[in-house]
C-alpha cells in the first residue's frame, strides 16, 4: 500500500513538471554555473519557469526520440555542431519563421532551413610554448602536420567532438585525401597518446610535455582570468595564435539549439530562443564562458575576450561539419589518431 | 544417508514445482523479463542491418580495443583478486597492530568511484602536478629528462579500478573465510599441512565461490566503465561502442557491439557455474580462533593491509580536500544539500528495490527446478557489464513505447490529456538502476541462501512449515545479514552511478555524481572535488555500517564458540 502510493506521488512528480504552461522545459548540454545568470534572465522577462535536465548531448537526443509525440521538451540545446545537426537530420526540430532569430543570427550560424541556430562560438586554437615557437612557426592548421614538429604536438582524443568538427572542416577545405595526409602528419607528430582534456594540453606545453597543443579559446581565458596565481602565470609563458588568418580564417564550433516540433510550449520555446539571440543573453555568453556570441554588434563585457581583438574566423556553414563528421572519425581511425 | 535425503528432495521440490511455478515462478519469470526487457532491446539491433561500420572498425582499431580489453581485465584481475583475498586472510585469521580498524576501514575505497579516482590521481602525478613540480625543483630536470609513470595509461586505469573494486572480493572473500569452519582447518593440520599449504589446499578453495562471485562483480564493473578509461584515453571494447554510436552516428552497430559484450559475458559466467559444478559447502559455523602476530610479521601485515586503504581512499580524499580547499570558486550552500537529497532517496529507494526483486528472483530459483526460471535469472544478471548508456538507451525505448501507448489509451478512451508517465520519472530511473545493479544483490543475497543448508529447508517442511512461512522464520533471519549487505551494496552502487542518471533523470533533479561529473568534464576538477568529497563522505556512512557488521558477526560467533 505504502509502495502504490509512492509509486503514484512519484509519477505525479514528473507529471506536474511537464504539463504546466508556465513553464519551459529545456534538455541542454551545456553546464557553466554561469549559465544561470541568462535562464534566471528570461524568467525574470517573461515569468516563464524554466526546467532543466542537463547531460550528455547523445543521452539526452536519445531520450527525445525515445519519448516521442509525448516529448515534454520544447527546446534542445548542445555544443557541438555536428550532434545538432544529427538531431536536426532525425527530424525532430521545427523550421521557424523568425524574423528575429533569422536576423540577428547569421546565415552560416545556423541550418539552411532554420531548424536549429548557434548562439555562441568557440575558436579551436593552437597553443604554444613562447620560449620553443615563435608566432610566425605555426600560423595555420596545416602547419601542424608539418615535420617540424615531430613529437612536439599535445591534443585530445579524436573521438571528442571539437577535434572531429576540426577535422571535418580540414576535409571540406582540403578534400578528402589532403585532409587525410594532415591528420596522418597530425597523428605522427603527437607527443604522447591523445589523452586529458584542453586544460591538460595547455598545462602539457606549460611545463614542457610538448611545445604546441589544440584547445578551444575558452580553457585559456578561464585560467587568464583565473583566481589563481599559478593558472595566470601559465598564461605568461603558453600563448595562443588564431590559425589561417590569412586565409580562411579560424575554425569554429558553437553551441546552439532549437525548438522540437513536438513542444508542448511553442510559444515559450520560441521566446526562449529568441531570447538567446538577444544582446542582453549574447553578453552573458560571453561575460560568462568567454564564448563569442553569434550576433554580431554585441558589447562583450568581457576586457580578456575583448583584448584578443577581432580576428578572421571561418565562413563555412557550420552544418556542413556534420555531413563529414563520420568520415572525419574514420579517417582519424585509419591513420592512427586515436 | 545424504544421498537419500537429496534424493527425497528432488523428488519433493519436482512434484511441488509443478504445481507452484504458477505462484512464484510466474511472479519472479514477469519480474525477470521486465529487468531482461532493456537487454533484449539491446540486442535486438543484431537483426537490424548497419551500415559498413563494422568492417571499418575491425579493419582498424577494434583489435586493438579487445587486446586492450583483455589486457585490463587480466590486470584487474589479479589485482582485485590479490589484494582482496590477502587482506581478507589476513584480517580473519591474526591478530596484528590495527587489525580492528583494519577490518572495517577496509572497504572504504568502494565510497570512491574509480572515475573521481582518476581525476585525483591525474592531478597529482601528471607533469604540471605536484609530485612531479616537486621532483623537477629538488632535481633540476627537466620535463622529458626523465621518465615518470604515466598514470593516464592501461597500467594506471587497472591500477585505479582495482583500489576501487577490489572490496567486493575483499567482502566476499571474508564472508566466507569466517564461515569456515575449524574441523576442517585441523583435520588439514592432521594431515600435515602448514599455513600454507591450508591456505592453499583448503581455505581457498572453500572460499573459491565468494572469491569469483566478488572477482565477477568487479571485472564486470570494468568492462562497463567507460568514466576511467575514456579519461585516461584507454581505448577499449566500451569506449568501440560508443565510437560507433556518438562518433559514427551508428547505434545499430552499437547494439551489436554491446551484444557481443554481452555473448562474451554469458559465456564467461556459465563456464564459471560449469566448472563449479553442483559443489555444495555446507559446513557448521565453527571458525579458527585468530592467531595473534608478533614482530615484523605484525607489522608487515599492518602495512599490506594499510596500502590498498592508503591507495583507494586516503591519498585520492587527501588530494580532493586540498583541491576544495585551495580552490576560491568552490561553492558550499543549498545548491549542495538539495544534490545530497536527491543522491538520497535515490540510493535508498534503489537499494531496498534491489534487495526485494534479488530475493524473489534467488528464492525462485532455490525452490523451483524450472530451467526457464533458472535461465531468465542468468540473463537478468547481465545488465552490469553493459554500459550504463547502452542500458539507458535499452530502457528509455521500451519505455517510450509504453508511455505513448498508454497516453493513446487515455486519450483515445477516457478523453484524457497526459503528459508521459514513465519516461523521466524517478520509477523509471530506480527501474534503471534495478537493471544495472540488480546483480550486486542477487550475487550477494544468492551467496547468503547457499547458507542456509538444505537440512534446514527440510526440517522446516517436515515441521509443516509452507513454503512461504519457511521464508519468514527460518530464512529471513539467516539472510538478515546478506539482505543489508545488499541494500548497502547497490546504495553505495547507485550514488556513484552516472550514465543511467544522466540520461533518464527528471528535471530540475541533480545528484552529487552528475554535479562532479558536470563539472570535471568541463575541466573544472577543483570545483568538482568538492561534490566529489561530500559523495564519498556520504557512501562511507553505509559502508562502515556494513563492515562493522560483518565484524561484529565473525567475533558473535568465535565467543559463541569460547
Amino acid at each position: 500500500m505504502l509502495s502504490y502510493a509512492l509509486t503514484l506521488a512519484l509519477l505525479s512528480w514528473s507529471a506536474v513538471a511537464q504539463t504546466q504552461s508556465k513553464t519551459l522545459n529545456l534538455y541542454t548540454a551545456r553546464h557553466y554555473s554561469t549559465d544561470e545568470a541568462f535562464y534566471s534572465g528570461f524568467t525574470k522577462l517573461t515569468g516563464i519557469k524554466i526546467n532543466r535536465i542537463e547531460g550528455g548531448e547523445d543521452a539526452l537526443f536519445e531520450r527525445i526520440k525515445a519519448e516521442g509525440a509525448a516529448s515534454p521538451a520544447d527546446v534542445f540545446l548542445t555544443v557541438d555542431v555536428a550532434r545538432i545537426w544529427r538531431a536536426e537530420q532525425a527530424g525532430i526540430f521545427e523550421a521557424l519563421k523568425s524574423a528575429v532569430l533569422t536576423k540577428q543570427v547569421p546565415a552560416h550560424f545556423r541550418a539552411a532551413n532554420n531548424t536549429w541556430f548557434g548562439f555562441s562560438s568557440r575558436a579551436r586554437v593552437i597553443a604554444y610554448d613562447r620560449s620553443k615557437v615563435s608566432p610566425g612557426d605555426i600560423a595555420r592548421y596545416e602547419d601542424l602536420a608539418g615535420p617540424k614538429w615531430k613529437k612536439e604536438i599535445c591534443t585530445r582524443s579524436s573521438s571528442h567532438p571539437y577535434n572531429l568538427s576540426l577535422i571535418s572542416s580540414m576535409i571540406h577545405h582540403l578534400g578528402e585525401d589532403k585532409a587525410r595526409e594532415w591528420a596522418r602528419g597530425v597523428a605522427g607528430n603527437l607527443a604522447r597518446p591523445p589523452r586529458g582534456g584542453d586544460t591538460d594540453q595547455l598545462k602539457a606545453v606549460d611545463v614542457g610535455e610538448c611545445s604546441i597543443a589544440l584547445a578551444n579559446h575558452y580553457y585559456y581565458l578561464r585560467l587568464l582570468r583565473s583566481a589563481k596565481t599559478e593558472d595566470r602565470a601559465l598564461v605568461e609563458r603558453v600563448k595562443i595564435v588564431w590559425p589561417n588568418q590569412n586565409d580562411r580564417g579560424t575554425h569554429l564550433n558553437i553551441s546552439g539549439g532549437g525548438l522540437l516540433k513536438t513542444a508542448p510550449n511553442r510559444d515559450g520555446g520560441i521566446k526562449f530562443l529568441e531570447y538567446l539571440a538577444s544582446d542582453t543573453a549574447q553578453t552573458y555568453f560571453a561575460n560568462g564562458n568567454n564564448e563569442w556570441p553569434t550576433v554580431k554588434g554585441v558589447k562583450l563585457d568581457n576586457p580578456a575576450l575583448e583584448q584578443f581583438g577581432r580576428f578572421r574566423t571561418d565562413s563555412l556553414p557550420l552544418a556542413k561539419l556534420g555531413e563529414t563528421q563520420a568520415a572525419a572519425q574514420k579517417m582519424a581511425d585509419q591513420v592512427g589518431w586515436k | 544417508m545424504t544421498t537419500l535425503a537429496a534424493t527425497l528432495r528432488t523428488r519433493v521440490f519436482k512434484e511441488e514445482s509443478l504445481n507452484r511455478i504458477g505462484a512464484l515462478g510466474f511472479v519472479s519469470l514477469v519480474t525477470a523479463a521486465l529487468v531482461v526487457a532493456p537487454i533484449v532491446a539491446v540486442v535486438w539491433n543484431i537483426v537490424l542491418p548497419s551500415e559498413a561500420t563494422w568492417s571499418h572498425l575491425a579493419s582498424t582499431v577494434l583489435p586493438e580495443y579487445i587486446l586492450n580489453t583483455l589486457l585490463l581485465l587480466a590486470l584487474v584481475a589479479v589485482g582485485v583478486i590479490t589484494s582482496g583475498v590477502s587482506v581478507a586472510w589476513l584480517v580473519t585469521n591474526y591478530r596484528f597492530p590495527g587489525q580492528r580498524i583494519l577490518e572495517w576501514a577496509l572497504v572504504l575505497p568502494m565510497a570512491m568511484p574509480a572515475y573521481v579516482m582518476a581525476y585525483a590521481y591525474t592531478d597529482w602525478l601528471q607533469a604540471a602536478g605536484p609530485v612531479q613540480t616537486t621532483l623537477r625543483e629538488l632535481t633540476g630536470w627537466r620535463v622529458r629528462e626523465y621518465w615518470f609513470p604515466e598514470i593516464r595509461s592501461l597500467p594506471g586505469a587497472a591500477a585505479m579500478l582495482s583500489f576501487a573494486l577490489y572490496p567486493y572480493v575483499y567482502l566476499l572473500a571474508r564472508s566466507a573465510f569466517i564461515d569456515q569452519s575449524r574441523s576442517t582447518h585441523e583435520a588439514a593440520q592432521l594431515a600435515g599441512y602448514g599455513v600454507w599449504g591450508r591456505f592453499w589446499h583448503v581455505s581457498l578453495p572453500l572460499a573459491r565461490t565468494g572469491i569469483v562471485a566478488g572477482a565477477a562483480l568487479a571485472l564486470m564493473e570494468t568492462l562497463a566503465d567507460f568514466g576511467t578509461v575514456s579519461y585516461f584515453a584507454v581505448n577499449t571494447f566500451t569506449t568501440g561502442i560508443y565510437r560507433a554510436w556518438l562518433s559514427l552516428g551508428d547505434a545499430v552497430a552499437a547494439g551489436q557491439l554491446a551484444t557481443c559484450l554481452l555473448v562474451f559475458v554469458f559465456t564467461m559466467l556459465a563456464i564459471e557455474r560449469r566448472q563449479r559444478g553442483r559443489a555444495r559447502y555446507a559446513g557448521k559455523r565453527n571458525p579458527m580462533p585468530p592467531q595473534p602476530l608478533s614482530g615484523w610479521r605484525a607489522w608487515g601485515a599492518c602495512a599490506l593491509c594499510s596500502a590498498p586503504i592508503a591507495f583507494g581512499f586516503v591519498i585520492p580524499a587527501a588530494i580532493l580536500l586540498k583541491l576544495t580547499l585551495t580552490n576560491p570558486e568552490v561553492q558550499f550552500g543549498a545548491h549542495l544539500y538539495g544534490l545530497v537529497f536527491n543522491t538520497f532517496i535515490l540510493a535508498g529507494i534503489a537499494a531496498v528495490a534491489a534487495v526485494a526483486v534479488a530475493l524473489l528472483l534467488a528464492y525462485a530459483a532455490r525452490t523451483l527446478t524450472s530451467p526457464l526460471v533458472h535461465g531468465a535469472n542468468r540473463v537478468a544478471v547481465l545488465g552490469y557489464a553493459l554500459p550504463g548508456a547502452v542500458i539507458a538507451v535499452g530502457i528509455l525505448f521500451p519505455l517510450g513505447i509504453i508511455d505513448n501507448a498508454v497516453i493513446a489509451l487515455l486519450r483515445e478512451y477516457f478523453g484524457i490529456k497526459s503528459g508521459l508517465l514513465l519516461t523521466g520519472s524517478l520509477v523509471a530511473l530506480i527501474y534503471a538502476y534495478l537493471v544495472r545493479f540488480l546483480t550486486v544483490a542477487f550475487q550477494t543475497v544468492e551467496a547468503g541462501l547457499t547458507r542456509v543448508t538444505p537440512s534446514m529447508d527440510d526440517a522446516a517442511r517436515s515441521l509443516g512449515l509452507s513454503p512461504a512461512r519457511t521464508l519468514v522464520r527460518v530464512h529471513a533471519p539467516i539472510m538478515r545479514g546478506s539482505m543489508a549487505t545488499a541494500a548497502l551494496l547497490v546504495f553505495v552502487d547507485v550514488m556513484k552511478e552516472l550514465p543511467a542518471t544522466f540520461a533518464m533523470r527528471p528535471f530540475n533533479f541533480d545528484t552529487l555524481a552528475i554535479e562532479a561529473y558536470n563539472l570535471a568534464k568541463d575541466e573544472r576538477i577543483a570545483e568538482a572535488a568538492l561534490p566529489a568529497l561530500v559523495m564519498v563522505a556520504i557512501a562511507l556512512v553505509p559502508l562502515v555500517l556494513l563492515s562493522r557488521q560483518i565484524a561484529a558477526s565473525a567475533r558473535r560467533s568465535r565467543e559463541n564458540i569460547h
